[in-house]
């Protein structure tokens, strides 16, 4: 190897290393940019409905002044789960689109639909964005009501997830899922 | 001369406006000023009992024993049938709702509660850990 092509591939290697950190910083910068608050209710859709609901509930206010946010529930935070989450959201896209849930009364319609995506793919993560800051191993149970705690007992045995008993919590529950048939480990169909 | 006297009539009374405004204004709140009306209330915790609040007298509606700031009724759902209802009351170890809950105002059988029965909060309420304002001794009528 001559002295200019080591030269050459040094340089090329340099240049590499520096495209790399900044097309990965940007697209990472760009993804970031799409998990907030402020994007998610750019939307209408979303700014009418989803976001009006959010603002009575805990997750919003409450005594400590810890927030919740759209992305901390409905985006994951391992990055791969995130990718795919984003790439799923290009049928998000496509309904905005579409004008598919444009109105609160359209939005009323598709509400059911809707919220069983979400609670299907929560059951079948474990509620792992509900874990992400909500852990067994930091409840202090004796701080619980007694229902509670008996009844996050009974989940920790049994293996419920989150939502399979918190469901509507941040969000309006749809017309046409009875609450008084659902229980935990049955799930709604169960009771039908 | 007429001119000269309406002049100074105009500028007495003009006069006599101005010292009564300066001279203070009473609001209709009195001498009161604002803050040291308005006192902070006290907060008061709902009380929550377990094994739930005994009745005082017969058919009375059972008293809530819990807080129910989470739970929502709407046209659509109503949230504290999760524990109350037919289905789950065993497994939640909560009372169920009467069976007179199940009836419309025909008497017929309804299959979820009766639409007329859907609002809990009409006639079930939640109580909270406070004292009396007044003191009373009343005593619950109920069988013993």
């Amino acid at each position: 190897m001559t002295n200019g092509t080591r030269l050459g591939s040094k340089a090329l290697i340099l240049i590499g290393i520096f495209l790399g950190i900044l097309l990965w910083g940007g697209f990472n910068t760009a993804m970031e940019a799409t998990n907030t608050e402020s994007f998610c209710i750019s939307c209408h859709e979303m700014e009418q409905v989803a976001y009006q609901e959010l603002q009575e509930t805990i997750h919003f206010t409450n005594r400590t002044g810890v927030r919740a946010t759209c992305p901390d529930c409905h985006v994951p935070k391992p990055w791969i789960h995130k990718i795919i989450r984003k790439i799923q959201a290009s049928k998000e896209i496509y309904h905005k689109l579409l004008g598919t849930i444009d109105t609160p009364e359209k939005f009323e319609e598709h509400r059911l639909e809707l919220a069983r995506n979400v609670w299907k793919t929560m059951k079948e993560t474990d509620s792992r964005e509900c874990r992400n800051c909500h852990h067994y191993d930091s409840m202090d149970f004796d701080r619980q009501e007694s229902r509670s705690a008996d009844r996050h007992d009974e989940a920790i045995e049994n293996g419920y997830t989150c939502i399979e008993c918190h469901k509507g919590i941040a969000h309006s529950l749809p017309e046409g899922y009875d609450p008084s048939v659902d229980s935990p480990g049955g799930g709604e169909e169960a009771g039908e | 001369m007429k001119k000269s006297i309406l002049v100074t009539l105009v500028a007495l009374t003009a006069m006599l406006y101005a010292v009564s405004a300066f001279s203070g204004v009473t609001s209709l709140r009195g001498e009161q000023d604002l803050p040291s009306m308005s006192k902070s209330s006290t907060k008061k915790k709902v009380d929550v009992v377990e094994g739930g609040i005994e009745r005082s007298y017969d058919l009375q509606p059972p008293m809530i024993s819990h807080t129910i700031e989470k739970e929502k009724i709407t046209i659509n759902s109503n949230t504290c049938l999760k524990c109350h209802s037919e289905k789950n009351y065993k497994k939640e170890k909560a009372p169920k709702a009467g069976d007179s809950h199940y009836k419309d105002r025909d008497g017929n059988e309804t299959k979820t509660v009766a639409k007329r029965r859907w609002f809990c909060n009409q006639c079930h309420a939640v109580q909270l850990k406070a004292t009396p304002l007044v003191q009373n001794d009343f005593v619950g009528a109920k069988k013993k």
